[in-house]
């Protein structure tokens, strides 16, 4: 296992990359510790696959460098890294029995037929295939064949990190729960450094200690699934994660009060620098509905079964409120923002407010 | 079980009937009466049993054709499956050089026959043909209009030329279709060229494979215009496939009971292979 850096990495898959939008990646610099479980999150097309093809050696950065344990390894192909992964369709070697197919990388680097032997049964119990050992891949279900795939990298013990593309876009959704929760029980047993990347924020937010949102080539958020709730620190992150995602109005601030149009917001503290654009982020968890505070008009309620959802229209601007299955709405709907969860933006961007004790924002 | 039967519909079925009856069934029929009749002209004929066949089964004349046509179709399957797998894996992916393959790739498929045997007919004439001309000039005794073993020869590089392309263009479809990760994977698990290829290509490539070896044998063993148009059967009866013994015997000997025999024993024996490579594949399609 290893610890691993990208130093300043940028990449374009275009010849001669002259603007920033001609980057795939534009800069990204970041530590994955050893033994961390990671998640990159982002839409598709954000970089995050690229990124991964990078760390793996699938590609080769166009800047920058890349560091296991301080060495470097930029130039070094994906089999001298010894890196293992898990793409979104399972790769296995059909003609190949279940324990062949553990056994192939094993035997491709030449290790000696008794080493093989031990540490293909000792994978085929971690993943829990020890009674399919001889039968053919082909004939088995997808979640099985994801788990061979898997047990591939992890049958080399001296695998440097395991890179997941996707792994569970094919699986089906009860098995999706399951074979997550045996990967979180591998990475507590053994000590994995893992890199998962998804687009599906459920699976980065159990899956990972740590969540790096990436948007537009760009890394704009690491920290867990606490902060990434709490304190987004782009807007991007506050649509992105949440469901539904965080309310994003625009606002005038003088000290610690907010306008929206004809309303008036309290704000826990006063911002730092706020200039340029500047938008009031509340997610719809902490936008109250009663009878007191702001006029809006409701236009929907959707019930998604725990609780239901407020859609209303406050000084024409769309707004979320979440309430309790069994609450009802007055007939004079008034809404009220829970000052914990107000966070203020500046040009997409989270500014601090003094006056305010900010906690576990590791960003 | 009360199910509603409804036999009407069977007439719709009607029209392909008659046109198969008239367009296979009946000729195929009279064959059959030629091969158990024999007729000593004016058109009269009488009862012969099973005569032809035997005649047909006991002569020497039957079986070398008929080792002629396996001798040929095993060089033929031995030659083009692996030239067109080795083709197909090193034709490019991406870019350019895709489209200019694939029609370089389709040309000599877009030949006719007759065509095919008449260009190599001339390029490998000793005065005019480029290839007969200049395997002279260096020294080589190439002559396919007397020499059996060069007019062999001949006859099976006009055939790779030919046909090598099908199986490179199934094979390539069976290729394109591997998605990208099965080679990151292999890279990863660190595969050899060769087990990349054996693991991975192979075994992608199987069915289509065996479609192009089901084809060419078929058509291999079918083979008749080309070495007619280039040997006409000869030198002596060395290139005699049974197809062209056959046109010999019906059209050239007028021998209508023994060519009708060997007809339906030909067609026998492509029916039964034919079967047993059906059966292979569906087999192997139940095994998946």
């Amino acid at each position: 296992m290893a610890r691993i850096e990208l130093d300043k990495i940028r990449h374009s898959y275009l010849a001669n990359p002259s603007r920033d939008s001609d980057f795939a990646l534009r800069q990204v610099s970041h530590v994955f510790e050893d033994g961390g479980a990671y998640a990159l999150l982002g839409p598709s097309g954000c970089g995050k696959t690229t990124l991964l093809n990078i760390i793996s050696g699938l590609l080769r950065p166009s800047h920058g460098r890349l560091l296991f344990d301080s060495h470097e390894v930029t130039g070094l192909s994906t089999q001298e890294r010894n890196i293992a992964q898990v793409f979104q369709f399972p790769v296995i070697y059909d003609t190949m029995t279940v324990y062949d197919n553990l056994a192939f990388p094993l035997r491709n680097r030449g290790v000696a037929p008794a080493d093989v032997d031990r540490r293909v049964r000792e994978t085929l119990d971690m993943i829990g295939l020890a009674d399919w050992a001889t039968r053919k891949a082909r004939g088995l279900t997808a979640d099985q064949k994801q788990k061979i795939s898997l047990g591939r990298g992890l049958v080399r013990s001296d695998v440097n990190a395991i890179l997941f593309d996707e792994p569970l876009t094919v699986i089906d959704p009860h098995m999706k729960w399951v074979l997550r929760s045996q990967l979180k029980q591998l990475h507590h047993r053994f000590g994995y450094t893992m890199v998962y990347v998804t687009h599906d924020q459920t699976e980065a937010l159990t899956f990972a200690d740590q969540v790096v949102v990436m948007y537009d080539g760009g890394i704009v958020q690491i920290g867990t699934p606490a902060d990434l709730f709490e304190r987004p620190r782009h807007t991007f992150v506050g649509y992105f994660i949440g469901s539904p995602g965080m309310n994003v109005l625009p606002v005038a601030v003088t000290d610690a009060t907010a306008r929206l149009g004809s309303q008036t917001i309290q704000l826990p503290g006063a911002p730092k620098a706020a200039s340029g654009q500047v938008e009031l982020g509340i997610r719809p968890e902490y936008v109250r509905v009663g009878r007191e505070g702001m006029a809006v008009t409701v236009t929907k309620v959707e019930d998604v079964g725990r609780h239901k959802v407020v859609r209303a229209s406050l000084e024409g601007r769309e707004i979320a409120a979440i309430i309790g299955e069994d609450d009802t709405i007055p007939a004079e709907p008034h809404m009220r923002f829970d000052p914990a969860g107000i966070n203020i933006y500046s040009d997409s961007w989270r500014v601090e407010m003094s006056g305010r004790v900010e906690v576990g924002d590791t960003a | 079980m009360d199910k509603t039967w409804n036999n009407r519909a069977w007439f719709l079925v009607l029209p392909v009937l008659v046109l198969v009856a008239f367009s296979a069934v009946i000729p195929l029929m009279t064959v059959v009466n030629y091969s158990v009749q024999d007729t000593f002209g004016k058109n009269v004929f009488f009862w012969n049993g099973i005569d032809w066949y035997q005649e047909l089964l006991a002569s020497d004349r039957f079986w070398a054709s008929m080792m002629r046509n396996l001798i040929f179709s095993g060089i033929i399957l031995a030659i083009e499956v692996p030239l067109g797998i080795l083709i197909a894996l090193n034709m490019p992916r991406k870019g350019w050089g895709v489209p200019v393959c694939l029609v370089l790739m389709a040309l000599p498929l877009l030949i006719p026959w007759n065509v095919v045997g008449t260009i190599w007919q001339v390029f490998g004439r000793n005065d005019i043909g480029l290839l007969g001309y200049y395997a002279h000039a260096i020294g080589l005794d190439y002559n396919y209009v007397q020499d059996p073993f060069d007019a062999w020869v001949t006859v099976i590089i006009m055939d790779v030329w030919h046909w090598t392309s099908l199986v490179v263009l199934l094979c390539y479809a069976g290729l394109v279709s591997i998605p990208d990760a099965f080679y990151q994977a292999a890279k990863i698990d660190g595969a050899s060229r060769w087990a990349v290829f054996r693991y991975i290509q192979l075994p992608k490539m199987q069915r289509v494979l065996l479609i192009a070896i089901l084809l060419r044998f078929m058509d291999s063993f079918m083979i008749y215009t080309e070495p007619f148009v280039v040997t006409g059967g000869g030198p002596g009866n060395s290139t005699t496939f049974l197809s062209i013994d056959l046109v010999k015997m019906a059209l050239g000997e007028f021998n209508l009971g023994q060519a009708a025999a060997m007809s339906l024993v030909y067609f026998l024996i492509i029916l039964l292979l034919s079967w047993a490579f059906y059966t292979v594949m569906t087999n192997y399609d139940t095994e998946r």
